[in-house]
């Protein structure tokens, strides 16, 4: 049950966008997420749009996966177009009823904010469908390696990134085995109030906060085992190079934000 | 098979307990003297306590001894600074797969081992591919490990070490957490490096069955080595094994309570004996 979670939610594939190299693929969605926000106009907003559909054909990720990946958050889509119908006004008034008035803006500025969320979550879920965390975190690492000037430990940070990442799944297994194992003795897990509840998970924790040392302690000897001290003198076995294919990606990207700039200038802002 | 890898010399160990625990402190390890030859597959037995695992961690510098020395490839353990060449030459499995695997690939994992030594990428490809096609889960190198059952996750454990060409693997109760088909896979993949690899094998069991295949098997109880031989020496010798808490292999209990004088090890040699005491008729 719990521990069919996967992490990360890669989709195995070798698409153009799994082959980019994940350094330019975090900054590219970095920057995409970033001038999502200066989109003004529906027309800028369309390229944006445009360009993501695009890039999702070009990952091979499957459409319903990326459905999926908006499910959580369609609460917060609706609850702010509700909140940006009502509040916003300006332009023609469709209805109004008391203090309430449905306007055009208020109805444009709702489905602009709506598209406007969806492409910031497809979007960064598309770079998450298509990197590994491991290379993820490598590519974090790296990016940020000029903080090592400020004697900032950013391979230590990436390790135990990279080891939670790891070990994730064996605990959420390991909490099923305690909580089964208390079940058995009679612990009610399930029933009672919040309080009752929160109560019944101490005989949950504890153990595991005990195990997970102990996992620390073994994993600390085997690492130690296999010639680990740090970052230093470390090579890799997946060298990161950027080829032809990732500068075209930040061409097409640089062309994007422009072309949010030119269709922000040429027609009329929504909000 | 002369070359001497792996010295114990009168190695003592104790291990250190809290201050107000007034009882004195038992010696894990207690004068024990080995030495390991290249090449070797070399079993350690012993029950619970007997002080086998701490045998394990001393060859490749996790411990160091109290009292004595263990010499490998002619470095000792207590200086410092031999430790990472010392690992560099015994690699180690443990007991439970899930606290050693590191990355959340397989073949990222066994590219630590070698990612740690400072190996060219390039050669560290090869020998990830390698190993991973040594102990056959190449075709797994792309899966996640928290997928992978436990024989499959401790080969790539296996594999981990033999990425980091290491002369010595040391496995301390490799099989203990595995079932029945897991731990078959482990043990043929195990049996199939010192074979072909010529790598030297040390591990560590509680399993009778899995010593019989070994060139030689030491039983240790109570921090000493009690016995030492070629597996049919050592069984034939069903006191002494019994009185060390263990218990000789199915087979060979079978064979010698039927009166068979020889030392049987294994059920085919079991099967001939049985054959032979129904005068050939079955």
């Amino acid at each position: 049950m719990i521990s069919e979670i996967t992490i990360g939610q890669y989709y195995t594939g070798d698409s153009l966008l799994h082959r980019m190299d994940p350094r330019m693929k975090f900054d590219l969605t970095f920057l995409l997420v970033v001038f999502v926000f200066a989109c003004k106009s529906f027309f800028s907003l369309a390229l944006v749009a445009m360009f993501t559909l695009v890039a999702i054909l070009f990952s091979s990720v499957p459409l319903k996966m990326i459905l999926r990946s908006i499910k959580p958050i369609v609460i917060i889509i609706l609850f702010t177009a509700v909140l940006n119908i009502i509040y916003t006004t300006g332009g023609e008034t469709y209805f109004k009823w008391r203090s309430i008035e449905i306007t055009e803006k208020g109805i444009n500025t709702a489905i602009f904010m709506a598209v406007r969320i969806i492409l910031l979550v497809v979007i960064s879920s598309l770079l998450t469908y298509t990197t590994t965390p491991t290379s993820l975190t490598d590519a974090i690492e790296r990016l940020l390696s000029p903080l090592s000037v400020f004697h900032i430990k950013v391979h230590t940070l990436a390790m135990m990134m990279t080891l939670a990442l790891r070990f994730i799944p064996t605990l959420i297994e390991e909490i099923d085995r305690i909580m089964n194992a208390q079940k058995a003795r009679g612990a009610e897990l399930e029933t009672g109030g919040l309080i009752a509840r929160s109560k019944a998970l101490v005989p949950v924790f504890i153990p595991l906060m005990v195990s997970s040392f102990r996992r620390a302690y073994e994993l600390a000897f085997a690492m130690t085992c296999r010639c680990y001290t740090g970052g230093e003198g470390r090579t890799r076995m997946k060298q990161m190079k950027l080829r032809a294919r990732d500068f075209l990606a930040l061409f097409t990207v640089i062309a994007v934000i422009a072309g949010i700039f030119v269709l922000n200038h040429f027609f009329e802002a929504v909000i | 098979m002369s070359e001497k890898l792996i010295e114990f010399r009168n190695v003592t160990y104790i291990y250190e307990t809290d201050e107000e625990d007034e009882a004195p402190s038992v010696p894990a390890l207690d004068g024990v003297n080995l030495t390991v030859s290249k090449g070797e597959f070399l079993c350690v037995l012993g029950h619970n306590g007997s002080g086998k695992s701490t045998l394990a961690k001393m060859c490749n510098a996790i411990l160091e001894p109290t009292d004595g020395e263990v010499i490998v490839a002619g470095m000792s353990t207590k200086e410092e600074e031999n430790g990472d060449l010392i690992r560099r030459k015994v690699g180690m499995v443990f007991q439970n797969p899930d606290n050693q695997i590191v990355a959340t690939i397989v073949e990222d994992d066994v590219a630590f081992g070698p990612e740690n030594l400072g190996v060219e990428p390039s050669e560290i490809r090869r020998r990830v591919d390698e190993a991973l096609k040594a102990v056959n889960m190449y075709d797994l190198r792309l899966r996640q490990p928290h997928n992978l059952s436990g024989g499959q996750k401790q080969r790539v454990a296996i594999a981990g070490v033999l990425a980091m060409q290491t002369e010595v693997i040391v496995l301390d109760e490799p099989t203990a957490m595995l079932d029945p088909v897991g731990r078959q896979e482990v043990l043929s993949t195990i049996h199939k490096l010192n074979k072909e690899l010529g790598i030297t094998v040390i591990m560590v069991t509680h399993f009778m069955e899995e010593a019989v295949d070994a060139d030689r098997v030491i039983v240790m109880n109570a921090g000493r080595i009690v016995l030492d031989g070629t597996p049919r020496e050592v069984f034939s010798n069903t006191a002494a094994v019994k009185s060390c808490g263990l218990d000789v292999p199915q087979s060979t209990e079978l064979c010698s309570r039927l009166g068979v004088k020889r030392t049987v090890l294994t059920a085919q040699e079991a099967v001939e004996e049985i054959i032979k005491l129904c005068g050939g008729v079955v």
